[in-house]
């Protein structure tokens, strides 16, 4: 949630309009969580992407990473995700079984040309706090050069919204997702 | 973020809000001086943007204990020649309804504005409900926004029209409007003295003699929303396939028109006054019409209201072929009247009507991605959070009801704790319907011992719930004598809808500390005797509900904790893990008591030790699972 506002927020700096469609309440209580971003040039869109129609998909959990991109993805879509599962309460009860993520992971690389997955929780934990998983994800996206404004927007943003620890936390997360993507691409 | 975007004095520049803050932003342009909600999703974040500019624009913003005070409260400000605005859910706006259908016939002073927030596809409610029938019900005009920009503009006109109507207005939002974001284009501040005024001579009286007054303003309105500038058409001259559409369906729909390339053949009625209809614009449109197609949320509202405008002049319009909810033409995968629209279900349906083919474009190889995994995408249910206290309210619950053994009936009611009704809290609730309604069933239910009915009844209900409804079924239950438990899981907070501050925390909504009216005062001047416990102390829970379901009359228990989320935040956490000597792993037989059965987030497995394992970045310390664990084998290092 915070990462779309983010990514908006950069987006309408570098002269772009945006829309975000996403749910608030009780569907944040350990259910399916998803951000619809849009950012356009000319025109202010509505707020839900088509299907087939997502050009970048950042995802915070393998499972719905995968999900997400089979209803909203192509074959360009570039994916940037986390590979750090968080199981779902039926897999926790054993009335599921979460798929092993290393095959989730070879799923998606056989559906796009683009993937790039890194341990954001791992670096956010190294930034400071498990928390900033979202800004982690967020540098990463921003590295994978698939936005059309560069990372020097959400650097600006970053340090008009947050303050104190807060800007130190998310900017050190941030500038790890950034240069762990980067470092990836060669 | 955009709590900076909201108060920007910057009159043409354009910020990203979301639709509740541009919704306060439209407020405060009008000059609003009187703000009350109860929380409720999707609009609970509006109020708390007015409470944070409160002193900056001479605003009163109060959490009201529920819609019916909130809106009561408004009409006097309305009443003393303020502009006020009141905020629910569509769910709040039925307890709000009472006063909405007495208060048409009065009439309103300052400019009233109600924004309710329907939910489609119920994301955060326990049902979907179309409340601008319940507008009409009310004599009130709707407006609805397309965009948050919409959201913003309709807000602040919505006052304007309120005065000149002497008619409260409803701004009718849904979550794709509240909950998205989008570039809002700023206006001008205020700079208006606000001065309450109300003199002896000035009557507010509700009478069936006045339903003609009242009716004649919905004619004024009907005339003005003629000219309206948020009702517009795109499209060719003369369209003989016309699409009618309102709030984000409109996006939608044009979106979709996009996608089939229909937009150069086929003409879009947007509407944002969609009660009372401005009939001549409709019937312009419908006069070069063969093909008429509805795009709205939730309900057939809009559909109903032209079918029967062209009935009523047929002889014009002609014939007239209408897709819509009533036809099952406009419908997603649940059937035309569930669930909400997208830009998706909108192609599939125009494109059926239209008969133009369309498929998303594809993955190439998503069976060879599907066979990897074996087809299995496990679904992922709604909840509680590690350390919730209602987990192990719940956990107390169960085993206490399962040591009586006499069919235990256990009612639900509204908030994070309606997950009772799920796996997550133990499957241990039977009912939910609206706010208190849990006990007042259960008075109902402890009345039938007549009818040979023996099981003992326990209602839950949360603290914020307490408040809401409450009182008014105890008061019931004591006075008519009726066998109930009322269990109050108190965690000091209204959390479903994002912890808003209520009358047991002793917070306002402006963040100043006020007197806490206590649950245990108003349970014990009802005269209901009232016990207190810890649900973390899970044993002693278990035992203090046992004792209390073996008592007679009306009794209540206060479990009292913090809500997790907000117990945590910004504050250092108790470390707790599994010592991997002391799990033995499957060997214990307790079938993963801890990930299995207990089922809190942070309690995993590790597949490759085969032993249970704490999964640190979910953990909250809180340790109640510690005290679960056969082998003892669960830490709990207190550094608190």
């Amino acid at each position: 949630m915070l990462a779309s506002q983010v990514i908006a927020a950069a987006a309408v700096e570098a002269g772009y309009k945006v829309s975000i469609g996403e749910t608030f309440g009780a569907s944040q209580r350990g259910g399916s969580v998803m951000s619809h971003v849009r950012i356009s040039r000319k025109k202010t869109y509505g707020p839900l992407i088509p299907k087939g129609h997502a050009h970048l998909v950042v995802g915070f959990e393998p499972l719905e990473t995968l999900r997400i991109l089979m209803e909203y993805g192509c074959f360009e879509t570039a994916v940037v995700m986390n590979d750090r599962p968080n199981y779902p309460i039926g897999c926790l009860l054993g009335e599921d079984k979460y798929p092993d993520p290393a095959i989730i992971v070879e799923a998606i690389n056989r559906m796009v040309a683009q993937n790039q997955v890194l341990a954001a929780t791992e670096l956010a934990k190294e930034a400071g706090n498990p928390l900033a998983t979202n800004m982690v994800l967020t540098g990463a996206l921003s590295g994978s050069g698939c936005l059309p404004f560069d990372s020097q927007y959400f650097i600006n943003i970053m340090d008009t919204l947050f303050t104190g620890e807060i800007k130190e936390l998310n900017t050190r997360a941030f500038r790890k997702g950034l240069e762990t993507v980067r470092r990836d691409q060669g | 973020m955009s709590f900076f975007g909201v108060s920007l004095d910057r009159p043409g520049h354009s910020v990203v809000l979301t639709g509740n803050e541009a919704v306060a932003r439209g407020a405060i342009e009008a000059g609003v001086s009187y703000a009350a909600c109860y929380p409720g999703s999707p609009t609970a974040e509006v109020l708390p943007t007015l409470a944070r500019l409160g002193d900056r624009f001479n605003i009163y913003t109060e959490y009201s204990t529920n819609e019916k005070v909130a809106i009561e409260g408004a009409a006097a400000a309305s009443f003393a020649g303020l502009r006020s605005l009141t905020i629910c859910k569509a769910d709040g706006f039925n307890v709000a309804l009472d006063f909405a259908t007495a208060i048409c016939l009065s009439g309103s002073v300052g400019g009233m504005v109600i924004m309710v927030g329907d939910d489609p596809a119920a994301h955060s409610s326990v049902k979907e409900e179309d409340s601008r029938f319940l507008a009409r019900t009310a004599n009130l005009p709707v407006l609805e926004p397309a965009t948050v920009d919409e959201a913003k503009e309709i807000t602040k006109s919505a006052f304007d029209l309120s005065e000149k109507l002497a008619l409260p207005v409803v701004v009718r939002c849904t979550t794709r409007i509240c909950h998205a974001s989008g570039d809002v284009c700023l206006g001008e501040l205020p700079q208006m003295v606000k001065q309450a005024s109300l003199s002896r001579d000035q009557k507010s009286i509700t009478s069936a003699l006045f339903a003609s007054f009242t009716k004649n303003k919905l004619k004024k309105a009907a005339a003005l929303a003629e000219n309206s500038p948020f009702n517009f058409y795109t499209g060719p001259e003369n369209a003989k396939r016309l699409v009618v559409a309102s709030g984000p369906s409109y996006t939608y729909t044009a979106e979709a028109l996009e996608i089939l390339e229909l937009a150069g053949s086929v003409g879009v009625l947007k509407l944002s006054t969609t009660w009372p209809l401005p009939e001549e614009l409709i019937l312009k449109h419908l006069k070069t019409a063969g093909e008429v197609i509805f795009a709205e949320e939730v309900d057939s509202f809009l559909e109903d209201g032209v079918m029967t405008l062209a009935a009523r002049h047929w002889e014009d319009v002609g014939l007239i072929k209408f897709y819509g909810k009533n036809s099952g033409d406009v419908a997603g995968p649940g059937g035309p009247f569930v669930g909400e629209l997208n830009p998706d279900i909108m192609t599939g349906c125009l494109g059926k009507v239209f008969g133009v083919s369309y498929t998303p474009p594809e993955i190439p190889n998503i069976q060879e991605a599907r066979g990897l995994i074996k087809n299995n995408l496990p679904g992922r249910e709604l909840a509680l959070c590690a350390g919730c206290p209602h987990r192990a309210s719940y956990w107390a619950l169960k085993t206490a009801v399962e040591l009586d053994g006499r069919d235990v009936i256990v009612l639900g009611d509204i908030g994070c704790y309606t997950l009772g009704l799920r796996s997550t809290g133990y499957n241990v609730l039977q009912t939910v319907h609206c706010m208190g309604a849990g006990v007042g069933m259960a008075s109902g239910l402890g009345k039938l011992d007549r009818f040979n009915f023996r099981q003992p009844v326990i209602s839950v209900v949360g603290d914020s719930t307490f408040f809401h409804s409450v009182p008014q079924a105890l008061i019931n239950a004591r006075y008519n004598q009726s066998e109930l438990l009322c269990v109050v899981l108190d965690n000091e907070t209204t959390a479903m809808t994002g912890h808003q501050p209520h009358p047991g925390r002793g917070v306002n909504a402006a963040g100043l500390q006020v007197g806490r009216v206590e649950i245990e005062s108003v349970l014990t001047g009802i005269g209901i005797p009232v016990t207190v416990h810890d649900p973390y102390d899970v044993e002693g829970t278990t035992r203090v509900i046992f004792r209390l379901l073996q008592e007679k009359g009306p009794r209540a228990l206060i479990l009292r904790r913090a809500c997790a989320l907000v117990s945590v935040k910004g504050k250092k956490k108790d470390r707790v893990y599994v010592d991997q000597e002391l799990c033995i792993g499957d060997s214990c037989g307790c079938a993963r008591f801890c990930s299995r059965v207990f089922a809190c987030p942070a309690n995993i497995w590790d597949n490759e030790k085969g032993k249970a394992h704490i999964d640190e970045a979910v953990c909250i310390g809180c340790g109640v699972c510690a005290s679960l664990c056969p082998q003892k084998a669960i830490v709990v290092e207190r550094t608190v």
